[in-house]
Formats: structure tokens, sequence, C-alpha cells
């Protein structure tokens, strides 16, 4: 230990010695630690914000949407049939072990109004059930019951969006709102969740329990007055998705009695999967951009062993005396690691504080999220002393095995 | 008592392209402890060679030589770097002290590689300094010190870890004759007072009448081992020099 302390003293001295020269050795590794730092915080970012809008959406989730049908040789698109209803939805979630919850929604463009305001949005039947699978929580009020939808009441629930056009700064709950003629009494606002991945407003949606949907608003389906325009269903694990995308396919198609060899008059996606996608490719992104940046990291080594070959012949006398009074092969290899990985340390803290302002400095120019971890800090300070031992091994244990009477003699 | 050096049949050849060169050929001698030996020749009798053998900083050929009373034919790198912090202080001819580095901190080299805790050295670099008549030089750097300043820093340095023998190689050849008598001087005292075995490589006559004994090589060979009766004195040899403003008095 007294060791130890006695050559960080002794290697800061020849560090200050030649300070210009220690700098500028530095500055590579400073470069290097920044890079990684910003260009790792950039990545991390902009995955950050990928997870952030799958989590918008809801997690673990599967949609079912009507499916296409061929009529006389005319395919129709999706949606063109009524074939999913609100039976079908409470059967999924009683029947399959794989999924928690299925919530049916029925959805119309409705024209709302307050007072002398008014706004166009969208309307959304849905059941409590909704809420907890598309991750809702309240900014004010409640959401309404399983009551209110039993009971059809008149009842809506205001995205934040709908809320600030008609309201204002003002509370809604409790106020009445009135859509095609019927009244509703407005029971909470919904916490905003911001874009979603493909760019809609996600706030800009008004709730109404299914059934009062149905019967008073959107109007019943004339072929099948329980049908809805999607099931949104959640399975109970990440890892039980496909389990229960089978399990919902399955039970789908032998309530509909659809004949082997026939196809589903329904279709289900994996949501998650598309945007999983997108956060891998993030993902991948910034592990390039960190791979890329240690380059520099690298370069910054090569520097450091440079100037430690240098060092070590400059001082070949200095190395000689100590060997002659006593230093051992340990004593010299240990001054001179000490002094490469002083450098690579010093220059890495520096690297970390230049890469947190750089990536304050990306984020608030270029208007992209940055997210530096600890975590990276952590690893980058472990991997700038990495680099010190390593780059610094090498000249260290050619000063370590000088032979003295040749370094004494050393001009 | 044991000599404190036993040197027996020593060879040492280097091999330079295809013929060995045979610098130390056989040579044998004891030096007692207490003794003050100098060791002379021209350039190329291989008194540098056992200089650096006898200073454990190279090992020869054959032959056998023993330290005080250990031998040190077989040991390896870190053994031997063990044994020169122990038993051996070196002066240089080139002093060859620590730039920027101040006469405390060059005194307490030798110790750094011991398990001297910090207070230990800086008493003993103290003391060092002060046995050379450097008292109060403690904080000076190598470029604010005389040459002769520098010389007893580098002596101060062979003290401070009490070693058996203290080795000087050419140790006035940088000085002028004044400065070199006075460190002559320097070493009679510490020879007569502390009883340190001093060794000192030279090839000039007058530096080697300060010793009890000289021996002399030519062509790696013992040629003459003599012993003064009466060595020189440096200290009335300094008295009887014309007054040149002394840049510092010797303190006994």
């Amino acid at each position: 230990m007294n060791k130890i302390v006695a050559s960080i003293r002794i290697a800061l001295r020849a560090l200050k010695v030649n300070r210009m020269r220690s700098a500028l050795t530095m500055l590579g590794i400073i470069i290097g630690v920044a890079a990684v730092i910003a260009m790792v915080g950039v990545g991390a970012g902009a995955t950050a914000r990928i997870q952030q809008q799958i989590q918008s959406i809801g997690s673990n989730l599967i949609i079912v949407l009507p499916g296409s049908i061929s009529s006389n040789g005319v395919r129709l698109g999706s949606g063109a049939v009524a074939s999913l209803t609100q039976d079908d939805a409470k059967a999924i979630a009683d029947e399959c072990p794989s999924v928690a919850l299925a919530a049916p929604t029925v959805r119309g463009g409705v024209q709302v109004v307050y007072g002398n305001n008014n706004w166009a949005t969208n309307a959304q039947g849905v059941t409590p059930d909704y809420m907890t699978i598309r991750d809702y929580t309240m900014l004010s009020g409640q959401f309404f019951t399983t009551q209110d939808v039993d009971a059809a009441a008149k009842t809506a629930v205001l995205g934040e969006t709908v809320a600030r056009n008609l309201f204002g700064d003002n509370d809604p709950t409790g106020q009445v709102v009135i859509i095609k003629n019927v009244p509703f009494t407005v029971a909470g606002v919904l916490t905003p969740k911001g874009q979603s991945p493909t760019g809609q407003d996600q706030d800009d949606v008004i709730l109404l329990p299914i059934t009062t949907a149905t019967q008073k608003v959107l109007g019943a389906n004339k072929a099948n007055a329980q049908a809805v325009s999607q099931l949104m269903v959640q399975a109970i694990s990440p890892e039980a998705m496909d389990q229960s995308i089978q399990e919902v396919e399955e039970l789908l198609r032998e309530r509909h009695r659809i004949l082997p060899g026939l196809e589903d008059d329904f279709t289900i996606r994996n949501l998650t999967e598309v945007f999983q996608a997108q956060e891998t490719s993030a993902q991948v992104m910034s592990i390039l951009l960190g791979a890329i940046a240690s380059v520099s990291l690298i370069v910054g080594g090569i520097g450091i062993m440079n100037i430690m070959l240098v060092s070590v012949t400059e001082r070949t006398r200095e190395i000689g005396l100590r060997q002659a009074v006593g230093a051992k092969t340990r004593d010299i290899l240990l001054q001179f690691l000490v002094e490469a990985v002083t450098l690579s340390l010093l220059g890495g803290i520096i690297g970390i504080v230049a890469g947190l302002a750089a990536s304050l400095l990306i984020s608030h120019f270029a208007q992209w999220t940055t997210e530096v971890s600890p975590m990276s800090i952590l690893l980058a300070f472990m991997f700038s002393a990495l680099v010190g031992v390593f780059f610094g091994y090498y000249p260290a244990r050619k000063a370590a095995f000088l032979d003295p009477i040749e370094a004494l003699r050393y001009e | 008592m044991a000599p404190v050096i036993e040197v027996k049949n020593l060879v040492k050849d280097y091999r330079l392209g295809e013929a060995p060169v045979h610098v130390l050929k056989n040579v044998s001698f004891e030096i007692e402890r207490g003794d003050f030996v100098s060791i002379m020749g021209p350039s190329g009798s291989g008194k540098s060679t056992l200089m650096n053998i006898l200073g454990c900083l190279d090992k020869p050929t054959s032959g056998a030589y023993a330290l005080d009373g250990v031998s040190v034919g077989n040991l390896n790198r870190d053994q031997l770097a063990e044994i020169r912090n122990k038993k051996i202080g070196f002066v240089f001819q080139q002093f060859n002290l620590l730039a920027r580095t101040s006469a405390a901190e060059n005194v307490e080299l030798p110790l750094m590689y011991t398990e001297a805790p910090a207070r230990e050295r800086h008493e003993r670099a103290r003391e060092a300094l002060l046995a050379v008549g450097l008292a109060g030089r403690e904080e000076h750097q190598p470029s604010q010190l005389s040459g002769g300043q520098q010389q007893r820093v580098a002596i101060a340095r062979s003290l401070v870890n009490d070693p058996s023998i203290i080795l000087a190689d050419e140790p006035t050849g940088a000085l002028d004759s004044r400065t070199g008598i006075e460190i002559m001087a320097i070493f009679q005292r510490l020879n007569r007072e502390k009883g340190i075995t001093m060794i000192v490589v030279t090839h000039d006559p007058d530096i080697a009448a300060y010793s009890n004994r000289s021996i002399h090589f030519k062509d790696g060979r013992l040629q003459l081992d003599e012993r003064h009766a009466q060595p020189r004195e440096a200290r009335k040899d300094l008295e009887q020099l014309p007054a040149e403003q002394p840049e510092e008095v010797v303190s006994s």
C-alpha cells in the first residue's frame, strides 16, 4: 500500500514535469471516453424513447380485428364483417389460460359539445378492463365501472386533448357534455400518453361504456348488435404472447365454426413485436455507435503507450539508479504502470465530464433524447483504467527489465 | 572476523561477436571490514567490470564472490536488488541524482524500496545529510547545488541504509581537485567514525593516496596490492591549500 501511494506520487510528479505532453496524451483518452459516453447516451436515448412508445400502447398486447371474407370471389378487407362480438371477448378472457384480460372496443367519430364549445373526436366504447390493458391512469376523476357498463350509464372519460379543447384549464370532472344530443357526465380525464409510435395523438379520444356507445351514440351494427370494432387482449406475460395468440386463434375458430383449411374471419396482430423490432434496431445502433467511439479510445491508448515508451527511454538513467539502490523488477513495473494508469484514469474522468456535457449539448441543439446511465459512466471509467494497464504494461515491462549497468551508463 | 568481501578465482568473459573477451582473469582478493581500499588501473584494465560485480550489478562468469559472508554468485535479479538495497551504497562519477527532486527525497530513494515508514525515512535522510555537512539544504534541488554539494547528497544517499560497503566509482572525476579532496575527507571521516568499508575506484594516484590500501589492475589481472602505512590526511591537505573561499566547510 505504502509503495502504491509512493508510486502514485512519483507518477504525478513525472506527469507534472511534462505538463504539455501529459495533457496531449490524456486528450486522446478524453476524446475517446467522451465519444463513448455521448454516443452510448444518444443510442440509449433513442432506445428509451421507443420503449416509452411501446409502453404507451400497453404491455403484452394483442389486437384482434374482424377479418376479411370472400363474398362471391370478391375479397373484402379487414373489418369488412362484424365477426367479433362482446361474447368473444368474454370467452377469450374466461377460456384462454395465457390471457389475462380481453377488452372489446367499438369506435366511431363523434362531435362532443360543451356549452358553446365543440370538438370532433374519436369515441370508443370500452369496458373498465380497457384502462388496465392500455395502462391508463387518471389525471382527475375516476374511470367508469362495470356497473356503469351493465347499466349503460351516460358517463364519459375524456382524453387530455379533448378536455383541453372543451374546458380549457378547468377540471371537466362532474360536468356534462353532449354527444349526439345525449348528455354525458364526465367521470374523469386520462393522464396524457402523447403520440403513438405511428404519430397519432393518443389523447384525442373520448371513452364511453361499450353498452352506452352501441345503444345511444354509435348505433348497433345492423347484422349483429353485439359486434365490436376490435378486441384488445393482454397476455399474462411477455413470454406467453405466442401461446396466447395460438389460444385466441383456436378459440375464435371454434366459436366461429370455421372448418379446418378455411381462412380465419379475424386477424390477430402482435403490436409489441413490431415495436420491439424497432427497439432492437435502436439497440444495435447504440452498440454500433459505442463500438465506433471505442476505436478512438483504443487510439488514445496507443498514444499512452507511445509516450510511455518515450518516457522510459528518457529516464533510462533514473531507472538504472533506482535499480542500483534496490528497486526490484516489480517496483519499476509498478511505477510505470501507475504512471500510465494515472494518465488514462485522469483522462477518463475528464472524458466522462466532457461526454456528459456533449450529450447535454446534443439533446439541447439536436433535440434528441440522450440518456447517460451511471452504468455507462462506470463502464467508461473501468475501460479507461483497463486501457492504461493494457497499453502501459509493455513500456513498464521494458523499463523493469533494463540491465542496470547499461541503464546507468545511458547518455 | 570474516572479511567483508571475499573474491576467489573470479572470471568474467564478454562475448563480442565470435571470440570471447576475457575481462577478468582469475582474480582473487579479500577486503577486511572497516578498510579503505582504492582500486586502480588504466581504462580497459577490468576495474569497472570488477566494480559492477562487487556492486552486485553484474554476475561473474565463474569464481566465487561473498559479500558480508553471503555468496551472491547464484542469486537472481530481485535477490541481487535486495542485497544492493541492504548492503551496498553507490557513489557515481556523475552523481546520478534525480532532477527536480529535493536533496532529502534523493537521499530517501533507497529507503523507498524498504518497508521503512515515511517518518523514519525523513528522519534518516536528515541524519545522512547532516553527516555530509548539508544540514539545512534538505529542500534544495540538484540544480540549486554545486557539484561538490551534489556529490555529498549522493554520498548521503549511499549512507542512508547503513550499508556494509560504499562503492565509489571515480567519485572525484567530475570535480575540481579541491572539491575532490573535500569528498575524500568525507570518505575518510565516514570510514573512521562509522567504520564503513570504503571502496573507491579511481585512476588518479593522488586520490588513491588517501586510502589505506591500493589494488592495481592491469589487463584483467591483479597486478599489485599495496598497503599504505601512512595514508594522506585529506583534512590536513585542505588546511594547507590556499584559502580560495571554500564553498562549504566540512564539519566533523
